[in-house]
């Protein structure tokens, strides 16, 4: 097969595979098998496009030309082929986890779900493969819009209201600044190609790099920077396994994922860095590190703890895409994958506590880690690799970004302020996240509670377990993620 | 060549149409005339459309007399495109129409409907084929007493009113309009508008010319709706039968624009406008459409309304763009004029479908209704994300060119109230949605609907066919823009060469 048909393969297989789902309402048995079905497909066809890319096939395909020079095309490339293949191994395990999640929590409208979750993917392999910002914009709407309906799906009035919050973030940030700075690139270079070394270099003037870089970095309201953050612990009503992989992976991640494909291949590093654009920009990213973690203490209910977890790991990415170096932008991109596998165990155990428990505060737990030994064990090694200790793979990411700031380019006191904001902010991870399994194993269960509390059902466990898992497994080879990323930013240099 | 007669075909197959249709009193056979008429009618317009797509002018001499003295049509890429979307339009109203009219319009008024509605049908097409401009009037007159008529049919009491409002502004604009002809007429002594466009740079009496050009603005100007001459609109709008509401929102503001471009480019020229402060005061004018608008529409209960009021800010987008004086302002206007139509075509058929089921349109008795009916919901969908501009719909090509222009001129306050618009769109399609979608019914609805029954309870074929026909066409060009961008951009072309050589 042509690669250009295997990627419209790839995005058209979860589209019907959304279609099947949704008719099969009364047989949720069948359903459950096509949901697995179509997200197993979708990892061999995502794994066939891999070995095709190193095999060195790249050449881009258009779709459709809307404007004379404007496309929306697709392409293989490293970096959104490390997404693809991070998304598409998650949905698998997602699905595995969500079908013992919705049934134990007898969730309504299932079907529903498990539709729009397939369209949501379907959005994020476009993603992957845009060869233009055009392509990703759109399909960045795409997923805007097919979430909203996951958000709100207990339809309760707060639900409805997290699920204004969350339109009007994103819709409003990605029309109002991601658009406008989509056009000027457009009005100043003539073109969305993401192309190696960028495409404004030397059509820009400088001083303007500073202001249209800050539109994609607060535009992309996906990648939750300060203060575009709010819809992400709003997006937290949604049932577990859409936090989950949309709110700690495939959303998020679009988010930041376009904001190093920005950087790297509208921009390019070394233009950034001539320009200076980064130096004032990255102390956005470098406050909500340490403001989330800050807030994420006070947090008690344990979804929104995670929730600012993320959004401050988030900067991690889009810090490592600010620094504009290799190193940066190498540690940027191993994060997207090591945060992607530590964050789903965490929010799979988190699921798993409130399915059998019924507990969502997180001074609840105290003594459950005896009743729930594996669930807890399962969030310890998240948490582990999220601070970034060895054996874990959220390790290498960390280590990776702390080079690059090393090599900032710019303030000496920046340089050291960003250092320092890594160090401190591993420390807080220790606090706020390490916090939840030590209460659960070393507390007391209080008195006159639930004897009968036990392990989450089947399918969950297999959920949990299978991300801690690859988490200890990239510690000791970060294959093919760091190959891949590796390739992605040396090709954008 | 013989496709010239086309040209006059499309005015004269309705024409003679329309009384026939008045003699037959009957439902069913006064809808299957109307639907051979549009149907023909859209044959023939994507004919002559392709034939002066690539640049060419057609002219057809009415009765064999040669102008400036006898009438012209005169057909270029500009008004090829509007007729072919008159056509297109008129052809899925009246798909839509027969379930509708059914339980709308009373049945002895059946024949009249239709004829009217053809009259109106044709008094557009002739505005937009004929190249003289006292014909221009003619038709305008015609098209707006029958709308008059229809739009008074209206179900609701407050048709006749709206009606009334609308009969005394579109009379007062027909008259300025008049008067503006009669006095180029006066300064010039030609009604052609090839030839007015050679006589009146060489007019002495400037200031003769001045006033004409004002009158005629003026005039067009309530006609198209142009904010603050939108009063009649909301109204006239929302309590037409639905079916017209459909027909005229797409149509009628479109064309009267397209007649003002006309005038500007063809009649006046650039320069001479260049030397007025008519660009100017369209630009900003379109601005505060888009914002009144857009804030009066987050500020309506009733879907009808809403729309209408959505209907004003669209209308200050192709004005901003013919106010830009660019190439790619016009283009964009054009591309625009074209896309709202599939767009706002499609909104007025979900509501009707709406009332067609609930027999109203207000939110109260809306809540909830999207649940039950799915289809219909996300074609709606598809053709409001169109008009908040989401990529991949047909509202995105044109705000992008229109933005493109702004950017041009480096407008930037421009830029931002587009945007601004767009960020103002999505709070009043999510509202909608979310009445239809995520609120739950609170009371029964609705009483007395005609067939006795409280509710009807499926949505007919041709409705919902007609609906999704025009929902896909504003994906359909969404992605695929060389028929609207392509043709408009030969269109602009054009007018700005005959700018250039006069």
């Amino acid at each position: 097969m042509e690669t250009s048909s295997l990627i419209i393969f790839a995005l058209l297989l979860p589209l019907v595979g959304a279609l099947i789902i949704s008719r099969l309402d009364s047989m949720p048995n069948v359903r459950e098998v096509f949901t697995l079905l179509t997200s197993t497909s979708l990892l061999v066809v995502v794994i066939a496009l891999y070995n095709r890319l190193q095999d060195g096939q790249t050449e881009a395909f258009v779709v459709a030309e809307p404007f004379a020079g404007l496309t929306i095309s697709f392409a293989l490339e490293q970096l959104g082929m490390l997404f693809a293949l991070v998304a598409s191994s998650l949905w698998i395990v997602t699905s595995i986890y969500a079908i013992g999640y919705m049934r134990a929590h007898h969730e309504k409208h299932q079907t529903r779900f498990f539709a729009l979750f397939a369209v949501a993917i379907s959005a994020v392999m476009a993603i992957c493969f845009s060869n233009n910002l055009l392509t990703l914009f759109l399909f960045y709407e795409v997923l805007t819009l097919s979430t909203y309906p996951l958000v709100t799906h207990a339809g309760t009035e707060k639900a409805k209201k997290s699920g204004r919050v969350y339109l009007g973030i994103l819709m409003g940030s990605s029309i109002g600044l991601f658009l406008f700075g989509v056009l000027l690139v457009w009005f100043y270079a003539g073109d969305l190609t993401f192309a190696q070394g960028g495409v404004l270099s030397g059509k820009l003037p400088e001083h303007l790099a500073l202001p249209v870089y800050a539109l994609f970095v607060f535009g992309i309201g996906k990648a939750a920077v300060m203060p575009m953050h709010k819809w992400l612990p709003a997006a937290m009503v949604a049932p577990t396994p859409v936090s989950a992989l949309l709110h700690a992976v495939a959303v998020v991640k679009a988010g930041v994922f376009a904001i190093i494909k920005v950087t790297l291949f509208i921009f390019g590093p070394d233009f950034l860095q001539e320009s200076g654009a980064n130096h004032w920009l990255i102390w956005f990213p470098m406050l909500t590190i340490l403001l989330a973690s800050f807030i994420a203490m006070t947090k008690d209910n344990i979804k929104e703890r995670l929730a600012y977890s993320t959004i401050s790991q988030l900067s991690y990415i889009v810090l490592g895409a600010l620094l504009a170096n290799s190193l940066g932008l190498l540690g940027a991109s191993m994060h997207i994958v090591m945060h992607a596998f530590a964050k789903i165990s965490l929010f799979f155990a988190a699921g798993a506590i409130l399915v059998t428990a019924h507990k969502t505060k997180v001074s609840e737990l105290s003594g459950l880690g005896r009743k729930m030994p594996f669930t807890f064990a399962i969030f310890l090694i998240g948490t582990l690799s999220i601070i970034g200790l060895p054996p874990f793979g959220g390790m290498w990411s960390k280590w990776y970004l702390a080079l690059g700031t090393l090599e900032f380019s710019g303030p000496e006191f920046t340089r050291w302020a960003l250092l320092g904001t890594l160090m401190i902010s591993s420390l807080l991870n220790i606090a706020y996240l390490g916090a939840i399994p030590m209460k659960a194993f070393f507390g007391k269960l209080p008195e006159g509670s639930d004897k009968t509390i036990k392990e989450a059902p089947l399918p969950c466990l297999i959920g949990l377990a299978v991300p801690a898992l690859i988490c200890i497994y990239l510690f000791f080879s970060p294959e093919p993620f760091f190959s891949m990323a590796q390739q992605a930013v040396s090709s954008g240099q | 060549m013989i496709h010239e007669q086309l040209s006059v075909l499309l005015v004269v197959i309705p024409l003679l149409a329309a009384p026939i249709t008045a003699m037959f009193n009957k439902l069913s056979w006064s809808w299957l005339i109307t639907l051979l008429v549009c149907a023909s009618c859209c044959f023939f317009s994507a004919w002559l459309l392709m034939d002066v797509a690539n640049g060419e002018i057609i002219h057809y001499e009415l009765g064999g007399w040669a102008p400036p003295w006898g009438i012209e049509y005169r057909i270029d890429a500009l008004n090829a495109l509007v007729a072919l979307i008159v056509c297109i339009i008129a052809l899925c109203t009246t798909i839509y129409s027969r379930k509708s009219v059914e339980q709308e319009i009373l049945p002895y008024q059946h024949g009249m409907f239709y004829a009217a509605f053809q009259l109106c049908f044709l008094g557009l097409l002739g505005i937009t084929l004929t190249g003289d401009i006292f014909n221009v009037f003619v038709f305008l007159e015609i098209s707006s007493l029958a709308s008059y008529a229809l739009i008074a049919m209206g179900k609701n009491r407050k048709a006749l009113t709206s009606s009334f409002h609308y009969l005394v502004l579109g009379t007062l604009g027909a008259t300025f309009f008049l008067i503006g002809v009669g006095l180029a007429y006066a300064a010039t002594g030609t009604l052609n508008m090839d030839d007015l466009a050679a006589k009146l740079p060489l007019v002495e009496n400037i200031q003769m010319v001045h006033t004409a050009f004002a009158l005629i603005i003026v005039g067009l100007a309530l006609k198209a709706a142009i904010y603050p001459l939108h009063l009649w609109l909301p109204n006239a709008y929302s309590y037409a039968p639905t079916v017209i509401s459909i027909f005229l929102s797409a149509t009628a503001t479109k064309v009267a624009i397209y007649v003002l471009i006309r005038c500007l480019f063809n009649v006046f020229s650039l320069e001479y406008v260049l030397t007025t402060w008519l660009p100017q005061i369209m630009t900003v004018l379109g601005a505060v459409a888009i914002l009144y608008g857009s804030v009066r529409a987050i500020g309506q209960t009733g879907m009808k309304k809403m729309l209408a009021y959505s209907s004003v800010a669209q209308i200050g987008y192709m004005i901003m763009g013919i106010g830009f004086l660019s190439q790619q302002g016009l283009t964009a206007s054009i591309v625009h004029l074209f896309n709202h139509a599939l767009m706002k075509g499609a909104l007025f058929m979900a509501a009707g479908l709406y009332i067609y089921r609930v027999n109203t349109a207000t939110f109260e008795n809306l809540k909830g209704m999207g649940r039950e009916m799915p289809y219909t919901f996300f074609a709606m969908l598809i053709a409001a994300l169109s008009l908040i501009g989401v990529p991949g719909t047909v509202g995105f090509v044109s705000k992008w060119q229109l933005i493109n222009a702004a950017l041009e001129q480096q407008q930037w306050g421009m830029v931002v109230i587009i945007l601004l618009g767009s960020l103002l769109a999505i709070v009043y399609v999510w509202k909608l949605v979310e009445v239809l979608y995520f609120q739950s019914a609170e009371k029964i609805r609705v009483q007395g609907v005609e067939s006795g029954s409280e509710r009807i309870g499926s949505s007919p074929l041709g409705m919902t066919s007609a609906m999704w026909i025009l929902a896909l066409a504003c994906i359909y060009f969404g992605f695929n823009t060389e028929l609207t961008l392509g043709t408009a951009g030969t269109a602009v072309d054009l007018l700005f060469s005959a700018g250039g050589t006069k």
